[in-house]
């Protein structure tokens, strides 16, 4: 029953495909979107459905592909990923039919979007080689096609595009390097069977496959130093596929490392852990930083994105490791802790992006210091944005707390161990993501202080007003699952350890919910985000009810207080620039901003000067050191290269001769 | 630690204000704050024009000597935070639009001390073409501390009326 | 982990404990200005003097910016509300107030660090250029405080195998020798820093000045007047007794009331006042005595506290 859904899924996926591609403009959109949300509803159902009784959904065809097998086998793993991927998809096409910006009513992105979406759901269905990579390619490449909608309007289009494109079929080439190695040395391309042989496989044939899949991978996930797209390409894409890119895609990327590292290959040596642990550090700290010091809304979202995806490659590494080192339950808590962080981020980042993007629409700009004043503009958006930052921000009573706790706790009860690897990667994780959860609720407290609050900045963001139904409708439904995660995680905890125990080798005893609250098994540790709910509204409740009882006189509007200035100009406001400019400075060696000085001088004396203009610039390390210095060097490399093709048969009779030499030698 | 540094340690704790004398429990303005303030007065001061004579004063009362604090009387640097204003000097023309900003920032309930000759009826500085006029002319004034400067023990004691303690 | 109390002494425990964090807490900066007032050589105000004032500010008119949004009035309320919680989950005189066993350390931190962000939040809605500086300048500090507080806690965390409160002093009560540890010492420390930050101390920041440019925590205050003042410097000193309340029970737990009967309750209240007088006294003495840091000296403190911890983790290792 299950298969038959998992193909009408991918069926109705492909209608919605056709609806856009044929469907006049007037129904385009809404034909497509209905369709894709029915996609999305059928997945829903496949992936609860197979979570809940645990078989899984099988789909076998060998005439789809010619000389290859299509073959889906959908466990509770991947069924975690589905349902994600469905309410995200949900919520973003619910969105889409009151967006009407940057060309997604074109027939192109109408068509290309459902497509999208459907790769979205299969990928984690995906046992074998072949229909995995087929269906990594379709996600990738139409995730680029829709990257690259507004193209023609906009020239940073075209270079995001450029960049997500060589990112993105680098990590895939990594990944079919990978994979492939796998499957010949197995013998076989199917995932169950691969699973068994690779234990008999030789060291390096496992690690080299991991470390491809590792860098394949976590591209795509975002993971620092492959994550130099991620700023670039999430900014330009219209909303919603932002919104289905930061929510769903990057997930794909840890299940993909999870997949391989302990699916296929049932874990590894301490130091595979400890690169995904240390990438995962370094991702999460490098995100945190430079969303704390960005201003473009979708750019500090990206790069929250890069954090959080840090976040998880820590848990799914410190799991990786106590698996290794034989601590089976402590080994299954930490995968939760990461997987419940994969559903949380999901949750709140989809919000986040589809939020930015109504404001986009309302304010015309995505500049923080170009916003300003929208929560009382916006009165249905501005409290969704709020409820978006502070679930990102691990504040009680939303679910990012919740997540981030299960991280904490599975670092901490991995400490006495007494294994020296995990007694030093420990602290460092917990260092890590403390210093996270700090840059995240401060990056936060300015989006929304100088993007909702305060006083708008400009004419636009004083004209802004409410942005449709529809739109509001599919954040909101996302914020909804924020707040409702976080005071009762309970409904979803289960079917994560579910999802994580379809994993092989690893087993908990006993549950991690008791009642109403998260329980740690067999250690002291207790956590009861409903009651804290109760406790904040209570408490605030009473302190409200005193105020207002001890109020004496109605409360006064009045000018705010400016030391007696009488020209009070919004111009004195704080800007994002330099709300970040003290954090800026403290990790002045990191970020290592460009500052430019522009004075230009009066006609009649160049003593006197008319304006001066400052231009700040943080642009990311990793693409300023190492990216383009090695896009000079190919460039060079190219030169030179260019040079020995020069047209004389001779040379390339030589090359042929060489070549056939060189080939006969290995080859003996 | 010498003998003589415990001795000036123990000086210093058994701290020895002046004598202030008895508050001034005068005016119904006064007696009705005291009767609200009860043991707690903070004030802005704002010095509107004056040659901060009035300043060395008001920055005395709440040295050791006279010891202001220990009625509960402070002062704060927002008007928000205030129960009133303690204004300094004749309002100059540039002072009185700030000088109304800062009384109109002050909740309510809210009283004005003019300290000095000058807030009183502008001083030695009547008729000068950079005063706008007294304090009295630009917010009205509910307490008012004569002197050229006033003497701080005066001043004291009019604060202390006005807190109620 | 239920003690077996009954929930009509576990409720009285909270309830006593919320009041005592009400009373207390303003009571308790009254006591470190006297302190600082003597060392000066003056009289200084009466130790229940910031009741005074509290009772005095309920009853004055409240304002709002014109352009302010909701936020602006709900900031207090928040940040009131996460201390309440605290103050009446959180093991201060008692083991096992009610749900105690859901008095989570790290839970503790992020409760606190909600009502930072409310009160950074209602700064920066009031438009003015002095919100958005307290707010910028509070939460690079709060940012950079997080990580020397969360491992001092996984330092205190790792002995007891476990975050939970009541478990951790439980088990401190019963090895009195854990006091003397080399991580205890580095963690306390290193918590003493964070505490100092986090509340707005010097020489972090100067609670009394006037000068808006060098202002962090009132900064954020300065728009706000009658009871919305009276809530924010209220929650101001429930915030000093919690942390100092906690320092002292997680550290030196002895006098904790193990038991609900009312002669451990008031044997709970006496050694806590106790702990409250002499940690105030050394906090008061100490800020006398130090200038001010530059603000962006800060971070060095700060991370010298994330040294600290990480060395009282590292030695937790070591040490069996």
């Amino acid at each position: 029953m299950t298969a038959a859904l998992l193909v009408a899924t991918a069926l109705m996926g492909l209608a919605g495909t056709a609806a856009g591609a044929i469907a006049p403009v007037r129904f385009r959109i809404a034909l497509s979107s209905a369709l894709t949300i029915a996609a999305c509803a059928l997945g829903f159902v496949v992936g609860a459905e197979v979570l809940h009784s645990g078989h899984a959904a099988v789909v076998h065809t060998t005439t789809l592909m010619p000389l290859a097998s299509f073959s889906l086998a959908l466990d509770r793993f991947g069924a975690l990923f589905v349902v994600i991927t469905a309410v995200v998809g949900i919520c973003a096409m619910i969105f889409r039919f009151g967006y009407d910006g940057q060309g997604l009513a074109s027939r192109t992105a109408s068509s290309i979007l459902p497509l999208f979406v459907t790769s979205l759901l299969l990928v984690p269905a995906a046992s074998n080689v072949t229909t995995f990579l087929f269906l990594w390619e379709l996600m990738a490449i139409t995730s680029l096609l829709l990257v690259l909608t507004d193209h023609a309007r906009r020239s940073e289009v075209q270079v995001a595009g450029q960049w997500y494109a060589v990112m993105t079929q680098l990590g895939a080439a990594a990944l079919i390097l990978g994979l492939v190695l796998l499957a010949t040395r197995s013998g076989s391309q199917s995932f169950a069977v691969i699973a068994v042989r690779s234990a008999h496989l030789p060291a390096w044939v496992r690690s080299t496959a991991f470390v491809l899949a590792v860098v394949g991978f976590g591209s795509k996930a975002g993971a620092v130093p492959l994550h130099v797209w991620l700023p670039r390409a999430h900014p330009e894409a219209p909303g919603p596929v932002s919104a289905l890119m930061s929510a769903a895609m990057v997930n794909l990327g840890v299940y993909g490392i999870v997949r391989v590292g302990m699916g296929l290959l049932s874990g590894g040596p301490a130091w595979w852990w400890l690169l995904v642990m240390g990438l995962g550090a370094l991702s999460a700290m490098f995100g945190s930083l430079h969303s704390a010091t960005s201003k473009d809304l979708k750019r500090l979202l990206a790069y929250s994105t890069t954090d959080n995806v840090g976040l998880m490659l820590l848990g799914v590494g410190a799991s990786g490791l106590f698996a290794d080192t034989g601590h089976r339950a402590l080994a299954l808590l930490a995968l939760v802790a990461a997987l419940l962080h994969v559903v949380f981020h999901a949750v709140f980042k989809g919000s986040l992006f589809l939020s930015a993007s109504s404001v986009h629409q309302a304010a015309g700009s995505t500049d923080l210091d170009q916003l300003g004043g929208l929560l009382r503009r916006m009165p249905v958006s501005g409290p969704i944005f709020l409820v978006g930052g502070l679930a990102i921000a691990a504040l009680p009573p939303f679910c990012g707390f919740v997540s981030e706790w299960l991280l904490l706790q599975s670092m901490l009860h991995g400490l006495p161990s007494g294994d020296v690897a995990i007694a030093v990667a420990m602290p460092i994780g917990v260092g890590v993501l403390a210093l996270t959860g700090g840059l995240t609720a401060f990056t936060f407290t300015k989006a929304i202080g100088i993007g909702l609050l305060g006083l708008p900045r400009t004419q636009d963001a004083e004209r802004a007003g409410e942005v449709g139904r529809p739109m509001w409708i599919g954040a909101g439904l996302l914020a909804v699952l924020c707040l409702v995660f976080g005071v009762a995680p309970f409904l979803v905890i289960p079917s994560v350890v579910d999802a994580a125990g379809a994993v092989p080798g690893l087993h908990l005893a006993g549950a991690l919910t008791r009642g109403w609250n998260v329980a740690l098994p067999g250690v002291p540790g207790m956590l009861a985000p409903g009651l804290v709910a109760i406790g904040l509204v209570g408490f605030g409740g009473l302190v409200a009810l005193g105020r207002h009882l001890v109020q004496q006189r109605p409360v006064r509007l009045t000018e705010a207080w400016g030391c007696g200035r009488e020209l009070q100009t919004v111009r004195m406001e704080y800007t994002a620039t330099s709300f970040g400019e003290p954090l800026t400075r403290v990790f002045e060696d990191v970020l290592s901003p460009a500052r430019d000085v522009d004075v230009s001088h009066l006609a009649e004396s160049r003593y006197y000067t008319e304006a001066a203009v400052i231009h700040t610039t943080i642009d990311d390390a990793f693409e300023r050191r190492v990216y383009r210095p090695a896009d000079r060097m190919l460039v060079r490399w190219g030169a030179v290269a260019r040079r020995v093709p020069n047209g004389s048969v001779h040379r390339y009779l030589a090359f042929g001769l060489v070549a056939l030499i060189v080939v006969l030698v290995v080859l003996a | 630690m010498s003998i003589m540094r415990l001795r000036a340690i123990g000086r210093r704790l058994r701290a020895r204000p002046a004598d202030i004398g008895d508050p001034d429990r005068g005016t119904p303005v006064v007696v009705a704050a005291a009767k609200r303030l009860r043991g707690s007065l903070q004030l802005r001061h704002v010095d509107a024009g004056s040659c901060n004579g009035c300043e060395i004063e008001i920055a005395s009362i709440f040295s050791p000597t006279y010891d202001a604090e220990r009625f509960g009387i402070r002062l704060e640097a927002s008007p928000r935070h205030c129960d009133g204003l303690l204004v300094t000097g004749p309002v100059t023309r540039n002072m009185a639009a700030p000088l109304r900003k800062t009384f109109d920032a002050v909740p309510q309930p809210r009283v004005v001390v003019a300290v000095g000759d000058c807030a009183r009826d502008c001083g030695v500085f009547r008729g000068a073409y950079g005063v706008e006029g007294a304090v009295s002319d630009v917010v009205p004034v509910d307490l008012e501390i004569p002197g050229c400067p006033p003497d701080p023990a005066a001043i004291v004691r009019a604060l202390r009326g006005l807190a109620g303690t | 982990m239920s003690t077996g109390w009954s929930i009509t002494s576990m409720s009285a425990i909270s309830l006593l404990q919320v009041v005592l964090v009400i009373v207390g807490g303003p009571l308790l900066l009254g006591f470190m200005r006297k302190v600082r007032c003597r060392m000066e050589g003056r009289v200084g105000p009466p130790v229940h003097q910031p009741l005074l004032d509290l009772r005095k500010m309920a009853g004055r008119e409240r304002t709002r910016p014109e352009h302010a949004s909701w936020v602006f009035p709900l900031a207090p309320v928040v940040l009131v509300a996460t201390t309440l919680v605290v103050a009446a989950v959180a093991p201060l005189l008692a083991t096992d107030p009610a749900f105690g066993w859901s008095a989570d350390l790290f839970a503790v931190v992020f409760l606190l660090l909600l009502g930072s962000v409310s009160l950074a939040l209602g700064a920066l809605d009031t438009g003015t250029a002095f919100g958005g500086m307290g707010a910028s300048r509070a939460m690079t500090i709060g940012a950079l405080a997080e990580p020397a507080l969360l491992v001092a806690i996984l330092a205190l965390s790792v002995p007891a195998h476990s975050s939970n409160l009541p478990t951790i002093i439980i088990r401190s009560l019963a090895h009195p020798a854990w006091l003397a540890t080399p991580e205890r010492v580095l963690a306390l420390v290193a918590f003493v820093i964070v505490i100092v930050a986090e509340s707005g101390r010097l020489p972090v920041d100067n609670p009394s000045t006037h000068l808006e440019l060098t202002m962090i925590h009132e900064a954020m205050m300065l728009e706000y007047a009658g009871p919305d003042l009276a809530l924010v410097k209220l929650a101001e000193s429930m915030r000093l007794v919690v942390l100092f309340t906690l320092l002292a029970d997680l550290f030196v737990p002895w006098g904790i009331a193990t038991s609900p009967g009312p002669w451990h309750l008031a044997v709970a209240l006496a050694s806590t006042a106790g702990k409250l007088v002499v940690l105030g006294a050394a906090l008061a003495v100490f800020e006398v005595t130090v200038a001010k840091l530059r603000l962006f000296r800060v971070p060095e403190l700060l991370a010298g506290a994330f040294v600290l911890a990480t060395l009282a983790v590292l030695s937790t290792l070591v040490v069996p």
